[in-house]
């Protein structure tokens, strides 16, 4: 049985500045995850040479994996911190922010591009108004249990941090925004913008910039079968752009 | 907007014109919103909705409030089922349920909306279970004997906070609603008349304060969970806003009354709800008939489970309102009968078919597998009570419609608090609950909380703010006021760690303000929050960063949290009866027996609480409740 967990975190002041490297040693509890490991250091910031040191930031809020904001890289890993059990990582555990968001500070990151891109997306469904209009459309329940799927996404960036194409060079907009479009261009209503959407998705940055690595299904968390949306997505782009080649 | 911050690479241009939101012209004038969850997005929308500016402030980008992670469902009387529902039924159990406490022009009056609700956040797209016709199915729930629930899943609250996430986002792209994303609220801006004319913000990573100018503004910041330390909620709940609008002079109502749900996982960083759907949909409590009964659970007969809740509540059963179904597992494990000896009982779901476990329940599952290890499908889970939602809050008031006896839909007064120009809505006020809040009836008065108090806010600002005189002085003395307390706290430099103090402040609280209260207990737990305010001031800062400093904002928030701690405390002591979660008893050592509690007594106690802050601690008085329509009777399940 192990008696200590060590723990490295990369570190960095501001968005700014230079990160560097700190270990921390904790007395080991059974059923811990990584979030009660960083909540342990507040009470008492110290690494491991003996050095008084200031707690780690990274975004946190509802610990059980449906608020999306605790991704970070554990081991190498892109994944939520709050369902990382310790008792399952290898030791010492190496926390690092997501690569592929501007750091502002220690594990925290700069997610905002995902909210902008469900903009770009339009990712809602356009209602007249919050009157009373009665019901919505019907809809049939094996159809829902598919939609439900995509509509679980925790805006998380995990998808985003493990794509090849999402890189210094690229804008590519990532999976998690296609999948949206997916979900909204397949509501009754949402489908009123299905051409805007689609339109958005053949753009610069847009489907064509995927690579189909695959690795954005393998690292959701939420198991969205994000592939899927992708290959619908471009079926539905394709068509879009046959018939308005065809100007029909 | 906020999110402006640090370099985006991923700038996308697309032309805004295509957004064609019905809207009048906007006014000039703005509104300010604290929160983004249900509530304050619900404000949000209803105010845009009318033409008026909206600046929506949140300590987290607001698809990650805490709404999310309500799971269960939301009530409506849509009357699906051929049950012969009705929102007459739905007001009656709430009422009840709530032990007479709640006021109640405004419960039948969200009663009466509620049906409504549901049809809109269909509109909006949310992913409700659908029945074989297509039509929203509906479950069973706690404290009603219909299926009046409807849900996605078992992550409803996730599902309606993006429908609403991505309408205030279509607003926010139309020019309405700009997002202050990463800002927390420090406190109110009042004029020399005492009218709230704004709010100071903290930039939560340049660590800018400055004073924005509202014509109203709305506070829907959510419970305090996180002054019990652990319970379900985010850590975002501390209540912190809540407690300043209180310091700041908002009556704070009801404080006492702190729900303990009766099924959460523990865990060392934070209890993690098992929501009441898995008994909604037929899940079972039991312990082994046997103490300390070390079988494997599966291999238990039937004869020799007691299902405690059945046994005892042949009607309801496992369905019985949270506070009862949480005493008496309390008790069970108080009498040596939880499993293995610990502070825990069975949640089994075992004997339910596992598809339609998968389909109406998957998300909590998944939650239970993730964190314990253990597959409820095939075990079953181990759960004990935790510390979940505030019945109590900002005293907020209603006008009432004298033909319906409900409250007045087109009132200013709706969710206005006693500060002029300050509003409160969601589970951050104390309305609709009572002393006991039903399952599923959190999500719907979030949203009649914003759906009322959108409008009151913009009528607010047409008829009153309008014509209020200029208050620069206000603005710049508030942000002074901050940022001088801000520098104080970050020359903090004694041996006292805040988070250990907030430690031990959640061990008090939850040892003894929660599930038994008894009045020696009480009284020594104000004396101890006394004793950590004290200690509070010789807190030492670690952290000396100028940027994106969250030690300092805790220290702030910790300090606020003690004074909300002695609010709850305060009003528990005081109030000499049992009612709904609030169970007062003689002798600690007798638990929960029922000849061991204070009986409910409606002569001195069926009235509110209302606190009001005072430097030596709360003054606290009574209002009369508002029993004009069911008139109280005996809460027997």
């Amino acid at each position: 049985m192990l008696e200590r967990i060590e723990l490295h975190v990369k570190r960095q002041d501001s968005p700014t500045s230079n990160p560097y490297w700190e270990e921390y040693e904790i007395p080991y509890q059974p059923r811990q995850n990584v979030i009660s490991v960083l909540m342990r250091i507040e009470k008492g910031p110290k690494t491991r040479q003996g050095k008084t040191t200031s707690p780690v930031v990274y975004d946190r809020a509802c610990l059980e994996e449906v608020c999306g904001s605790c991704a970070m890289r554990i081991n190498g890993v892109s994944r939520m911190a709050c369902t990382a059990l310790i008792d399952s990582l290898e030791q010492p555990i190496k926390l690092e922010p997501l690569g592929k968001f501007p750091v502002l500070r220690d594990l925290a990151v700069d997610r905002q591009q995902m909210f902008d891109a469900l903009k770009r997306v339009k990712a809602w469904v356009p209602i007249d108004g919050t009157y009373d209009l009665g019901p919505g459309p019907r809809m049939p329940e094996p159809e829902r249990e598919i939609a439900y799927h995509f509509s679980q996404c925790i805006t998380c960036g995990n998808c985003l941090d493990v794509c090849p194409q999402v890189n210094d060079r690229s804008n590519f907009i990532g999976a998690a925004a296609i999948a949206q479009a997916r979900l909204f261009n397949t509501h009754p209503t949402g489908a009123t913008n299905a051409a805007e959407r689609l339109e958005a998705l053949m753009a610069d940055g847009g489907l064509d910039d995927c690579g189909n690595a695959q690795n954005c299904v393998r690292a959701c968390p939420k198991s969205i079968p994000l592939t899927t949306a992708i290959a619908e997505m471009y079926r539905a782009t394709t068509l879009h752009g046959l018939k308005k080649l065809l100007g029909t | 907007m906020a999110g402006g911050r640090g370099s985006l690479r991923l700038v996308f241009r697309f032309p805004f014109s295509v957004f064609r939101l019905r809207v009048p012209a906007v006014s000039g004038e703005r509104i300010v919103i604290v929160g983004g969850g249900l509530a304050g997005l619900m404000t949000a929308i209803r105010a845009a909705e009318m033409g008026m500016g909206v600046d929506l402030f949140s300590i987290v980008p607001v698809k990650r409030s805490h709404s999310v992670c309500a799971q269960g469902g939301i009530n409506g009387a849509v009357n699906t089922k051929g049950e012969g529902d009705s929102p007459d039924i739905h007001f009656d159990d709430t009422i009840y349920g709530g032990d007479f406490l709640a006021d109640q022009a405004p419960v039948k009056a969200m009663c009466y909306a509620a049906p409504g609700i549901i049809n809109l956040l269909d509109r909006m797209g949310v992913m409700f279970n659908r029945t074989p016709e297509g039509l929203l199915d509906f479950r069973r729930f706690g404290g009603t004997r219909h299926h009046r629930t409807a849900y996605a899943g078992a992550t409803t609250g996730q599902q309606l906070l993006y429908a609403l996430d991505e309408q205030v986002r279509r607003h926010e792209v139309a020019g309405l609603v700009r997002k202050y994303e990463y800002w927390e609220f420090l406190g109110l801006v009042r004029d020399a008349d005492g009218n709230c004319r704004g709010i100071v913000g903290l930039d939560w990573y340049s660590m800018k304060i400055e004073a924005f100018p509202a014509a109203a503004v709305m506070l829907a910041t959510g419970g305090p969970g996180i002054v019990f330390g652990r319970s379900t909620n985010s850590v975002i709940n501390t209540g912190t806003a809540a407690s300043v609008a209180y310091q700041e002079g908002a009556w704070y109502a009801n404080g006492e009354f702190i729900q303990v749900h009766p099924t959460a996982i523990p865990g060392s960083d934070k209890l993690r709800l098992m929501s009441e759907s898995a008994r909604g949909e037929g899940g079972r409590m039991w312990v082994p008939r046997t103490q300390g009964d070390k079988r494997d659970p599966r291999s238990i007969p039937e004869n020799e489970r007691w299902y405690f809740l059945e046994e005892k509540y042949p009607s309801l059963g496992n369905l019985v309102p949270r506070d009862i179904a949480t005493r008496e597992i309390f008790q069970v494990c108080l009498t040596g009968y939880g499993v293995d000896g610990k502070r825990q009982v069975y949640l089994d779901l075992t004997h339910i078919p596992k598809k339609e476990l998968d389909v109406k329940l998957g998300g909590i599952l998944e939650i239970y597998e993730k964190f314990v290890g253990d597959d409820p499908r095939e075990v079953p889970m181990k759960v004990f009570p935790g510390m979940h939602y505030s019945m109590g809050g900002l005293w907020v008031d209603f006008d009432r419609d004298e033909k319906s006896g409900m409250l007045d839909e087109t009132s200013m007064r709706n969710q206005a608090t006693n500060v002029p120009g300050l509003y409160a809505g969601g589970e951050v006020d104390f309305s609709i609950h009572g002393a006991n809040r039903l399952g599923a009836n959190s999500l719907v008065s979030c949203l009649y909380g914003g759906k009322i108090g959108g409008p009151a806010m913009v009528r607010y600002t047409r008829e009153k703010a309008g014509k209020l005189p200029a208050a620069d002085a206000a603005f710049a003395a508030a942000k002074k006021r901050w940022e001088d307390e801000f520098r104080s706290i970050a020359g903090m430099s004694g041996p006292e760690n805040p988070h250990i103090l907030a430690g031990e402040m959640g061990d008090w609280m939850t040892d003894n303000v929660t599930v038994v209260r008894e009045n020696s207990k009480l009284a020594a737990t104000e004396e101890k929050l006394q004793e950590l305010s004290g200690r509070w001031n010789r807190i030492g800062l670690t952290d000396k960063s100028a940027y994106g400093n969250r030690e300092i904002s805790f220290i702030n928030q910790l300090r606020n949290m003690l004074v909300i701690a002695r609010v709850m405390t305060r009003g528990a002591l005081l109030r000499e009866e049992s009612r709904g979660s609030h169970y007062k008893v003689r002798d600690l050592s007798k638990g929960v027996a029922e000849d061991n509690a204070l009986p409910r007594d409606d002569a001195n106690f069926l009235k509110t609480t209302i606190a009001e802050h005072a430097p030596d601690g709360p003054r606290i008085s009574y209002r009369a409740v508002d029993t004009s329509l069911i008139k109280p009777r005996p809460r027997k399940y």
